[in-house]
């Protein structure tokens, strides 16, 4: 009698295969997805050691973690899709306490009756962001759903890192006079997402912007380490950060029009949809506040990036009790920005 | 943007104010109402109201079609929706209307119903095609504007022959409304509301030209100015209102000649003519019961109405205690005037149409901090 040394009789049928409920169920079905997708495609020496967690040493210092749920409609767009904007949102949120993301876990949720040539293009975009990030995934987890229960794949990802000595970035921390920058164009992504709907035929040359900006932030934070807050303006846009980051610091924000940066197409493309490019989400765009001395190295740094080539200084902090954010616009009056009421665009990340 | 950024010039806005400032008569009140929610927004978008002299007055009229839509209405769809398996695909704003007992369609969607967001007729159409099982209702609201697409709809639906596609028609006639406005008690006999002159719609005026206001303009000596919807074209049209009245004139002016013209579009109101015709009654929210100011579909285009296709019930409409809508939406009151305004009446939550879309008054005065900077 001979051992069969290939544990699995049939490779996994990546061209017509589905996922079926035989793949969340615990058994040799759901190991077989594991290994050759998952540990295949996100291959490193943690992930290889299949426990039930990774374990690894750490350095003495401040930690930053953050988790990110994924349930984004269509899961492809142009400029990415759900795996690559998985790692992307995730770090980006770990990175905006100015720390240097280390691994990334991951929790699959698919629905029965997925295509596994889908599955596999995710995985393969995953592993792809995750590798050119430098952050691993060290860890995860998958589980199904029946058909009717989810809506494909949703992908949760949580990001630990570490911070560098002598960084305290938080948003409760702009103070009147500190300048408000943003590292790039306004709200690529949501319109992105929202020209692949099926249900809306605009053509548009428009890609999103998902990136990870731990990068850029390392830059930043070497140039000058006493940046007051970070924060990526995703769900809800420009506005809706703003308006978290006055009231974390009980402070108000004087914004102007005519220095957001934002590309003629996304423009038109929301005047035409009736959406405000304030509250358009961005994936790979960050807010720096920072004390007005400190304003013109920030600025500078973001604009040697790549990802901050289109870097502006927007406007400053003021006091004001109420905490609003006011705008003065192109036309020469001015307006509150308020937060975002109901849902612009529903699902996009 | 070409051809929009230069009707959001700051360079051109300064200059219009300073002929506002000297064209304005000392003493004198000007109050100017903007029908349109369109160019309500416009004023609280781009702070227009920071540009003008203090004693220009904007008036928010009823011009913002989910606000004028009667809880009625919502309640039948609702109650469609219960009864029947139906899609009933809307656009967007429509889904936050409330209606009756704290409901809406959002909230009955929640509950299980087949309520689509679209973003044309076109869509709803394809629905109905991908679901050749359903029945699919398309819930129309709107002003002149979005009646030729529904009439589009409707045709291609009876070519294609489709046999699950209907129309919930609740379609409105703006010079109807701005008549009955004029016409109310507040405006004409008790003089609580003071109104000295219109912007025309701009959009509306596309499609039905500048005619229909020339016989108000005269019966009610009010100027009307058809504006167009970006900053300036308000600044703009602000201006030759002043001048009208300074002048004693009371004439219809295009200032959106760009696109209006005196008689319209030709084609879309032939087009609408084939399909819809007057309704003899129609409910307002804030106007009542406005003879003339409603379109049906019909009677040869009848198996795609929604009212002939189904039994819907009559109901009558409840109103949030303490909302002012009504009110506002006839310019009698501002929004700050509402006692629910900002406290349980907010953009997230809201009682009244008023504060649902971004061109209802409440909703601009909300999300454009208006009030905020006035206390």
């Amino acid at each position: 009698m001979t051992i069969q040394n290939n544990r699995y009789p049939f490779q996994l049928d990546l061209t017509n295969g589905k996922i079926d409920m035989n793949h969340g169920s615990g058994g040799r079905a759901m190991a077989q997805l594991v290994d050759e997708l998952f540990v295949r495609h996100f291959d490193n020496e943690l992930l290889r050691q299949a426990n039930d967690q990774a374990s690894f040493e750490i350095s003495a210092g401040r930690m930053s973690i953050s988790t990110d749920g994924h349930v984004i409609s269509p899961l492809f767009f142009p400029g990415g899709d759900i795996g690559s904007l998985s790692v992307h949102g995730t770090l980006n949120d770990v990175s905006m306490s100015g720390a240097k993301p280390l691994y990334l876990s991951a929790g699959f949720i698919l629905e029965e009756g997925y295509p596994l040539a889908d599955l596999d293009r995710i995985i393969r975009s995953m592993a792809a962001a995750s590798k050119k990030a430098g952050v691993p995934v060290v860890t995860g987890d998958t589980k199904v759903v029946e058909r009717g229960k989810g809506d494909g794949v949703f992908i949760t990802t949580t990001a630990i890192g570490l911070i560098p000595e002598g960084v305290n970035i938080s948003g409760d921390r702009a103070q009147p006079g500190d300048l408000i920058l943003i590292s790039g164009t306004l709200g690529d992504h949501g319109v992105a997402i929202l020209s692949s709907r099926e249900n809306l035929e605009f053509e548009t040359t428009i890609e999103s912007d998902s990136a990870a900006l731990h990068g850029l932030i390392a830059d930043l934070v070497a140039a000058v380490p006493e940046i007051h807050c970070l924060r990526d303006p995703t769900r809800g846009g420009l506005a809706t950060t703003l308006n978290e980051l006055a009231r974390q610091s009980h402070i108000g924000m004087r914004i102007r029009e005519a220095d957001l940066p934002i590309q003629p197409a996304v423009h038109a493309a929301c005047e035409l949809l009736g959406l405000d490019p304030l509250y358009v989400a961005n994936e790979g765009k960050l807010v720096c506040i920072v004390a007005a001395e400190h304003a013109d190295r920030v600025l500078t740094t973001m604009q040697q990036h790549p990802n901050g080539k289109e870097a502006a200084i927007i406007g400053r902090v003021v006091e004001d009790e109420m905490g609003f954010v006011q705008m003065e616009t192109t036309l020469g009056g001015s307006r509150v920005i308020d937060w975002l009421t109901g849902e612009q665009l529903p699902r996009i990340c | 943007m070409k051809y929009i950024d230069e009707f959001r010039s700051g360079e051109l806005a300064q200059k219009l104010a300073t002929k506002i400032q000297q064209a304005i008569e000392p003493g004198r009140h000007y109050n100017l109402m903007e029908f349109c929610g369109g160019h309500t927004h416009a004023i609280f978008r781009y702070g227009v109201q920071e540009l003008m002299p203090e004693s220009v007055h904007f008036i928010h009229g009823p011009g913002c079609p989910v606000c004028v839509l009667p809880t009625s209405r919502i309640d039948q769809a609702i109650h469609l929706l219960q009864q029947e398996d139906v899609i009933l695909c809307s656009y967007g704003d429509l889904l936050r209307v409330p209606a009756s007992d704290r409901n809406s369609l959002l909230k009955a969607k929640a509950t299980g119903a087949d309520v689509r967001m679209v973003y044309s007729t076109q869509d709803a159409l394809k629905i109905a095609t991908d679901n050749p099982q359903r029945e699919v209702v398309f819930f129309a609201i709107g002003f002149e504007t979005t009646t030729p697409p529904t009439a589009v709809a409707i045709q291609q639906a009876a070519a294609q022959g489709l046999k699950n596609f209907s129309v919930f028609c609740n379609h409105v006639l703006t010079p109807a409304a701005i008549q009955n406005i004029l016409e109310s008690p507040e405006v004409r006999e008790i003089g609580t509301v003071s109104i000295d002159g219109f912007f025309g719609p701009s959009h509306v005026s596309a499609i039905i030209g500048s005619r229909p206001y020339e016989f108000f303009a005269e019966e009610f000596q009010r100027p009307v100015v058809i504006a167009g919807f970006e900053p300036l074209d308000v600044m703009q049209s602000a201006l030759m209102l002043i001048r009208q009245l300074n002048e004693g004139r009371f004439e219809v002016e295009n200032e959106y000649h760009r696109v209006v013209s005196r008689e319209g579009n030709l084609k879309a109101q032939a087009l609408v003519a084939e399909v819809f015709e007057l309704r003899p009654l129609f409910e307002w929210r804030g106007l009542g019961q406005v003879p003339y100011s409603a379109l049906r579909i019909k009677k040869p285009f009848s198996e795609f109405d929604t009212e002939e296709r189904f039994t819907l019930p009559t109901i009558v409409s409840k109103e949030i205690r303490g909302c002012e809508c009504p009110a506002i939406l006839r310019g009698a009151k501002r929004p700050s005037d509402c006692k629910l305004f900002g406290t349980v009446c907010t953009p997230d939550n809201p009682m009244g149409s008023c504060m649902v879309s971004s061109e209802g008054a409440c909703a601009a005065y909300w999300s454009y901090g208006r009030f905020r900077q006035a206390t």
